[in-house]
């Protein structure tokens, strides 16, 4: 900006753009401006003794407003020097007579030099008078932010276009030139105020002009009127009526407005009071649209609030007390009803306390008040807070029309500046704004996503991002057996956190199969300790699986399963005892039969329909052959007899092809005697069958048997099939299958082993038929129910069988992998 | 239909009031001021429960056969008064409910301020705003 123009080294860099002066015009102005320096600060406000001296260029008012304006320091708010010269070059041109053009100041020559002649009296009212109706008030606006150097309001042609110049010369030098006096005492706003009325006009335009007229109207005839006599005039326009025509000053935006007069404002104000303001404000209005959302905050000023902010609270992400608050812009000298009223605009969350965002608006606002602008009654849009995903950019409510922010209103602030500009109250904006009422909902909706953005935004740091590792673990209880539950909750204690995917049945399966091993080995164990008394069993159950394998073989019951050969090892119980009463009574059945032949202590529920034993009538003299016959013939009948117990039958046929197999194993007979047994399903009677043979092999087997009965002592039937389930469970099928097989057949040996000898007298034949019948009335009934035990033990290992069937399969493509 | 709102600090002197200016508000004045006795009343009268078990909501105070006034006060002992047309039915003890929680609201956000002095009498804008559409939305 400093070169050029004037070459006088006794004035610092005077470059005045488009101006020569003479070597007295020169001097001369450079006396003026240091006569009109009276601050030393290279800059002249438009109060003071510029106005004097203007005044005393006894130039009409207009006239000098007009200078004023072409000089440009109507924008900026204050003469600098070049405004200073270009202004006296005007004056001396005004009163040349010569209209007032900017290429007057070159193209005349020979100008006299300007001629102030007037009193100090007539200065100073001149000085209020000029003041008054002074579009050119060089304010010596504290504010913060120098007006955008890019405004300009074409309002005269050429002239507009080099006060344009000037303008962004004026700009540029003011730019550089900091503010003054930041705590400028409100008494001082008057002048400023009719600053910032120029300023409205000559910068962005939002809000029509319409005031500027009659506002400047009684100006103009007031200042015609009585110097002294413009000072009612003028103390009249107090702050309301200021505000109320700077309402109608659509206008710069208040940062630009803090600063500096437009000369573009000198102009509009020219302009409205000559032309028709609906036309200017059509013209401020559409070149306001271009401008900038008059309450955007420039990065300049943006960092100024930050480095303030920081002085107050280092850390950026946090909160500024209200306390502290209140101080701070207690400092500034508003008066606290405004003050507060700021603080409810720019404390979104109302927490009592300001975010970064949320002090930066309150200083804008601040300084926006200061110069001048009356606060409005939402906060403008680009002041909300900062949203998480939102820019100022993005968020264009209807109410700034000059959404486009684009054009950045070259805020030049002063981040150095002091706080709030004390530049007094600009007009206010909220009338002018007629869009706000319409906005008034966006903001209200803005503010709530806003503020649900803040809280967002407050929150953000603490939200975690969610923890994928933290599988939820959802047990997949699938659907099986009691037993498969019981696998699945133990698999599930034990891999815990590691399935990811609760439903993948992969996940569940292996450790299924796992868990099932274990607990199957568990079972073993359980089994094995339960068997205590069954090992010795287990080796005659071998052999009767085997026999009674072959023996099923040869006799194929209709209502048999298929399991007839090889029933299918039953599940693993947890515990060895039947949980059902009757496995109880048939343990203590059992218990109880080896010490007592006829024992029918148990009244065993009535499930067994007494079978027909003919040949038991038969039997008794018939000595064991015939008793076998008939058993045997039992047996062939029982099938058929007995058609609504294939169960029953099977499960005879088992036990006395269990017996028979151990029979076989050593005497034919004693197949037979098995197969009686089975047939029978009474193990007594077999066993008493057995015994009564009166073979040695029987009694051999007897006291074989009888030992291992012994050896079980209270063991009974029931629960030595138990075992042979569990490890049937646990194990493959086929193998249980044959020890159950053989524990039965050993069983049912002991039980039968355990019978006392029937007598063998024809003469007791009755009576021990009868005897027998009932033993085998009550082993009916025990084995009844031991085969529904073992068929419900079938059915969950052959389900158990399916599920790991599946497992298998669905293991199968994995393996391919 | 809202004609009169007054809140009340402590010391029984108004914060704020707000009335809409078609009656004799002097007479609404001094209804309110009356009523201020029965909402001590109905403090007193609880006082030997918890403060925290008082409801804060106190419900229609005083009717007479023009309005209706309720009340509602704070646990710092700060009253909100409203004076209702007896002639709007449609008002229901919610809506009154919902308009003194708005209140609250609104008054806990000034006492937020802290350029606000408990105690002074109360000016702020989006107050008064807030409380005019109330009123309004009511009538």
């Amino acid at each position: 900006m400093r070169g050029g123009g004037s070459s006088s080294s006794a004035e610092p860099g005077c470059k005045m753009e488009g101006l020569t002066l003479s070597e007295a015009e020169q001097r001369y102005y450079c006396d003026l401006f240091s006569y009109c320096d009276t601050e030393s600060t290279k800059k002249v406000a438009s109060n003071g003794r510029v106005l004097e001296l203007f005044r005393a260029a006894q130039l009409p008012n207009d006239v000098v407003m007009q200078i004023m304006e072409l000089c440009g320091a109507t924008r900026l708010g204050y003469f600098g020097r070049s405004q200073f010269y270009i202004a006296l070059k005007l004056v001396a041109v005004a009163q040349s007579g010569l209209p007032l053009r900017v290429e007057s100041l070159n193209t005349v020559k020979d100008l006299p030099l300007p001629r102030f002649v007037v009193s100090k009296n007539e200065q100073e009212s001149r000085h209020t008078a000029l003041y008054s109706s002074d579009a050119d008030n060089p304010a010596s606006y504290s504010g913060v932010i120098p007006p955008p150097p890019g405004r300009i309001q074409v309002k005269k042609g050429s002239v507009s276009h080099d006060a344009v110049q000037q303008r962004t010369s004026t700009d540029q030098q003011e730019s550089t030139s900091p503010v003054v006096s930041p705590q400028q005492s409100p008494p001082t706003s008057p002048h400023t105020w009719r600053k910032h009325n120029r300023h409205p006009s000559g910068g962005n335009n939002e809000r029509p002009l319409a005031g500027p007229g009659p506002f400047w109207a009684p100006f103009s005839e007031a200042q015609p009127g009585s110097s002294t006599s413009s000072d009612p005039i003028w103390s009249g326009h107090s702050p309301p009526p200021h505000q109320e025509n700077w309402v109608s000053f659509a206008d710069t935006p208040p940062t630009s407005a803090i600063l500096a007069m437009h000369p573009a404002s000198v102009q509009d104000q020219t302009t409205v009071r000559t032309v028709a303001s609906a036309a200017t404000t059509n013209e401020i209005r559409r070149q306001s649209s271009s401008y900038d959302d008059p309450w955007k905050i420039t990065d300049e000023q943006r960092q100024y609030y930050v480095n303030q902010f920081k002085t107050i609270q280092p850390d950026l992400n946090g909160f500024i007390p209200g306390s502290a608050a209140k101080e701070f812009f207690t400092k500034s000298k508003l008066p606290i009803l405004e003050l507060s009223h700021i603080w409810e605009l720019s404390d979104f969350d109302k927490d009592g306390a300001l975010t970064l965002d949320e002090f930066c608006a309150a200083f804008h606002l601040v300084v926006a008040r200061k110069n001048g602008y009356d606060l409005p009654e939402k906060l403008p849009e680009s002041l909300m807070p900062k949203l998480i995903d939102l820019e100022d950019s993005t968020v264009i409510p209807v109410i700034s029309e000059v959404g486009e922010q684009t054009g950045e209103v070259g805020y030049s602030s002063s981040p150095a500046e002091a706080p709030p500009s004390k530049s007094p109250s600009m007009p206010s904006l909220n009338q002018t704004w007629p869009e706000l009422n319409q906005s008034s909902e966006q903001w209200e909706t803005f503010s709530e996503r806003s503020s649900s953005s803040q809280t967002l935004t407050q929150f953000d740091s603490n939200i975690a991002p969610a923890d994928p590792d933290t599988a939820i673990v959802h047990p997949v209880p699938i659907r099986m057996t009691p037993s498969k539950i019981h696998m699945q909750e133990m698999e599930l204690k034990r891999t815990g956190s590691d399935h990811a995917n609760p439903t993948s049945p992969l996940l569940v399966k292996p450790p299924d199969l796992s868990e099932e091993n274990k607990m199957s080995s568990s079972v073993k164990f359980t089994a094995g300790n339960t068997v205590n008394g069954y090992s010795s069993s287990d080796s005659y159950a071998s052999d009767p699986e085997q026999i009674g394998s072959t023996v099923t073989r040869q006799r194929s019951h209709s209502g048999t399963s298929p399991d007839n050969t090889a029933p299918p090892p039953p599940p693993p119980r947890p515990h060895p005892s039947h949980s059902r009463s009757s496995s109880l009574d048939m343990n203590r059945s059992f218990s109880v039969t080896p010490g007592q032949q006829q024992a029918g202590v148990v009244a065993y529920p009535p499930a067994v329909p007494p079978r027909p034993q003919p040949s038991q009538g038969a039997g008794p003299h018939v000595h064991r052959p015939v008793d076998a016959e008939g058993l045997i013939a039992h047996t062939s009948t029982s099938p058929q007899q007995i058609p609504e117990q294939p169960n029953f039958a099977d499960f005879s046929q088992f036990e006395a092809f269990a017996v028979s197999g151990v029979n076989k194993e050593e005497e034919d007979e004693i197949e037979m005697h098995s197969e009686v047994l089975q047939v029978e399903k009474a193990t007594d009677s077999a066993s008493s069958l057995r015994v009564a043979k009166a073979d040695g092999r029987v009694e051999d087997k007897a006291p074989a048997n009888v030992p291992t009965s012994a050896g079980k002592g209270t063991t009974p039937l029931a629960p030595p099939p138990k075992p042979i389930r569990r490890r049937l469970k646990s194990e493959d099928e086929l193998r249980p299958e044959a020890e159950e097989h053989t524990q039965k057949t050993g069983v049912i040996a002991a039980v039968l082993a355990s019978q006392p000898s029937i007598p063998r007298s024809v003469g007791k034949d009755k009576k021990a038929i009868q005897a027998s019948i009932r033993r085998n009335k009550e082993t009916n009934t025990v084995l009844a129910r031991l085969n529904s035990e073992l068929q419900q033990q079938l059915k969950d290992v052959l389900e158990e069988r399916i599920s790991l069937e599946v497992q298998l399969e669905q293991l199968r493509p994995f393996s391919h992998l | 239909l809202v004609l009169l709102s007054v809140i009340c600090c402590p010391q029984n002197y108004p914060l704020y009031i707000r009335s809409v200016p078609t009656e004799n508000e002097l007479k609404f004045h001094y209804t309110v001021h009356t009523s201020l006795d029965v909402v001590d009343e109905k403090i007193s009268a609880m006082g030997k429960a918890l403060v925290d078990q008082r409801e804060l909501y106190l419900g229609l105070l005083y009717p007479t056969e023009d309005y209706k006034v309720y009340g509602y006060v704070t646990n710092s002992k700060v009253k909100f008064v409203m004076v209702v047309d007896s002639s709007n039915t449609a008002l229901r003890d919610n809506e009154i409910r919902s308009m003194f929680r708005k209140l609250h609201n609104s008054y806990t956000d000034i006492m937020c301020n802290p350029f606000y002095n408990p105690g002074d009498r109360i000016h702020s804008r989006a107050f008064d705003n807030m409380v005019n559409s109330m009123m309004m939305q009511v009538c």
